[in-house]
């Protein structure tokens, strides 16, 4: 149970596929448009319930509780080896072959 | 009241005209001419009170540096006596770290003047952090509305930081799929909250960064005891490059060329589901560039205060591994480490700068903040886990959303040239498509909006049979 007053986030349908606007393409057509909105849980809830939050400018949406205390777990991702190699190009091309190696 | 997709675009004006308080009519005559000065006089600040609003909330008056060992990379691939000196504007040391700040700076200050209580703006980009931490700076409340994941909730990793940096400015931040129904969304909330439209494309959000083009002509006086020979400017919408050219034109009776560097993403489509996680830049890319500079009113207001085609004479685009080349050697080679897509402008310059003398002035006009998700480490290994291959080679064989190709010499840097003539010629078939007839002012209108001549926009006008009334 998700306590009334928790910082949630909720996830709505927006638009269902035959709403959305004309000329979209193929692969967005046949979607719908979703929405992720935070705020504070109005009523004690489960996660999949159907809920109302109130957000920080006061507005009220609803939608699908998806997650209690939404976190920032974005990162610098995986360690990507071909930027060290740019640093050895533009190094050595400046400072001579010390950087090479 | 009927809130579904058509009811609420058929409210579209009536929405816009109460949410940013200007009636774009006043200034709409004949059949294609509106009166872009007396728009941008909008509010009557003076760049003088624009400079002391900024200086108050956090904003302008950033660093010029000269990024001495770039233009020495530049120069062991230059002919003997080129490779400019090239100078960058640290715009990541606004307050919410972009360029972005000069515009949110107005449009809060002009929605704290016209009392209202909060405002809203739909941007996936760096404008959201900066709407934000002005709102927070002024007191309003603050709705970013961003398109963010796509339909299966994956997001693109830099937008999901600059929700993190909205967030932290105290915004409510609504995210979105992918797809142009964005605008309803951002439409309904106006409506239902009554709040001010702080849009990019707004006579404020303009004017904002006219001081950015004068601060460069004082900075680089300064530095340097010249002018500028060349500023490039990352193009997307086209508001950092009108601004920016109105600041130096109301500084300077010298003629400095003007460029527009946009990323090249040419194939992805904007509003794919599939395509959106693909591309390794959400902004500064060709995907909004040329939409954007040849029909410029495709914004979320009625009439654009963003007209780059007016101000623009080159316009250029690199490539994602050229973008991200760069970001990484400004970081090993100045010690400065900042966000790729504000660098794009810096990687057109490091080639450009090639074709100029040694002792010639080139700058680029901003660098972005740089965090988790916002970062080439960040997007390369994303676009990685997306299957795009990453490999050096010579840049202009890399397919965006299939490949990021990273020079495998610095002579392959290369800023290709987009060829403006048929832009401009773009731009005028968009404008033919509204009327049948011309009046004198509509042709003046057109020449100006063009950067071209009565006889260029009259020959044009002849091939779709447009008539021109009153032609003397």
């Amino acid at each position: 149970m998700i306590k009334k007053n928790s910082w949630v986030q909720i996830k709505k349908v927006i638009l269902n596929p035959e709403e959305r606007a004309h000329n979209l393409p193929e692969a967005t057509k046949k979607v719908p448009l979703l929405m992720w909105v935070k705020g504070y849980l109005l009523e004690d809830a489960n996660i999949k319930d159907i809920v109302t939050v109130k957000t920080v400018t006061g507005r009220f949406e609803s939608g699908e509780l998806i997650e209690v205390n939404p976190a920032y777990l974005h990162t610098y991702g995986k360690f990507i080896p071909e930027i060290q190699l740019v640093d050895k190009m533009v190094k050595s091309a400046l400072f001579g072959d010390d950087y090479n190696g | 009241m009927d809130n579904s997709y058509l009811s609420v675009m058929s409210r579209k004006n009536q929405i816009m005209q109460k949410s940013v308080g200007i009636n774009y009519d006043q200034y709409e005559s004949d059949y294609l001419n509106f009166d872009y000065e007396a728009m941008l006089s909008e509010g009557n600040f003076t760049i003088e009170e624009i400079r002391k609003i900024q200086n108050d909330f956090g904003v302008g008056n950033t660093p010029l540096k000269e990024c001495k060992n770039i233009a020495a990379l530049a120069r062991k691939v230059s002919k003997p006596g080129y490779g400019a000196r090239i100078f960058i504007k640290d715009e990541a040391l606004n307050d919410s770290g972009s360029f972005k700040a000069r515009r949110a700076s107005i449009s809060c200050y002009q929605a704290k003047k016209l009392g209202f209580k909060g405002v809203i703006a739909a941007t996936s980009g760096n404008y959201g952090a900066a709407v934000a931490s002005q709102a927070a700076k002024h007191g309003l409340k603050c709705i970013i509305v961003q398109e963010c994941y796509d339909s299966f909730g994956i997001g693109q990793p830099e937008i999901i930081e600059k929700a993190r940096a909205c967030e932290a400015y105290g915004a409510e931040v609504v995210q979105l799929s992918v797809g142009p129904e964005l605008f309803y969304k951002f439409l309904l909330l106006l409506e239902e909250t009554g709040y001010f439209n702080a849009s990019l494309y707004t006579p404020y959000g303009i004017m904002g960064i006219e001081s950015l083009g004068q601060e460069i002509i004082e900075d680089c006086k300064i530095k340097t005891g010249k002018l500028p020979d060349m500023v490039v400017c990352t193009n997307a919408g086209g508001g950092n490059l009108t601004g920016t050219a109105r600041g130096i034109i109301k500084s300077t009776d010298k003629k400095i060329e003007i460029v527009g560097s946009s990323v090249n993403l040419y194939g992805l489509h904007m509003a794919d589901d599939n395509d959106f996680n693909k591309k390794s830049f959400t902004t500064g890319h060709t995907g909004f560039g040329l939409p954007f500079i040849i029909n410029p009113d495709r914004s979320d207001v009625p009439r654009s205060a963003a007209r780059a085609l007016r101000y623009i004479d080159r316009y250029v685009t690199v490539n994602q591994g050229e973008v991200f080349f760069i970001t990484e050697a400004l970081s090993v080679l100045e010690g400065i480490e900042r966000g790729p897509a504000g660098n794009t402008s810096l990687a057109a310059a490091f080639c450009l700068a090639q074709e100029l003398k040694e002792d010639q002035i080139i700058i680029v006009q901003e660098t972005e903040y740089t965090s988790a998700g916002k970062h080439h480490q960040a997007q390369l290994s994303f676009a990685r886990e997306n299957g795009i291959c990453i490999y050096f080679g010579d840049p202009s064989d890399e397919i965006p959303g299939k490949s990021i190709v990273f020079p495998k010499s610095v002579d392959l840097i290369k800023a290709k040239d987009l060829d403006l003539v048929s832009i401009r010629k773009k731009y005028l078939q968009n404008q033919f498509s509204k009327t049948k007839v011309l009046s004198n002012k509509d042709l003046i209108f057109l020449a100006e909006e063009t950067n071209t001549d009565i006889n260029f926009v009259t020959e044009e006008a002849k091939k779709y049979d447009i008539k021109v009334e009153d032609a003397k």
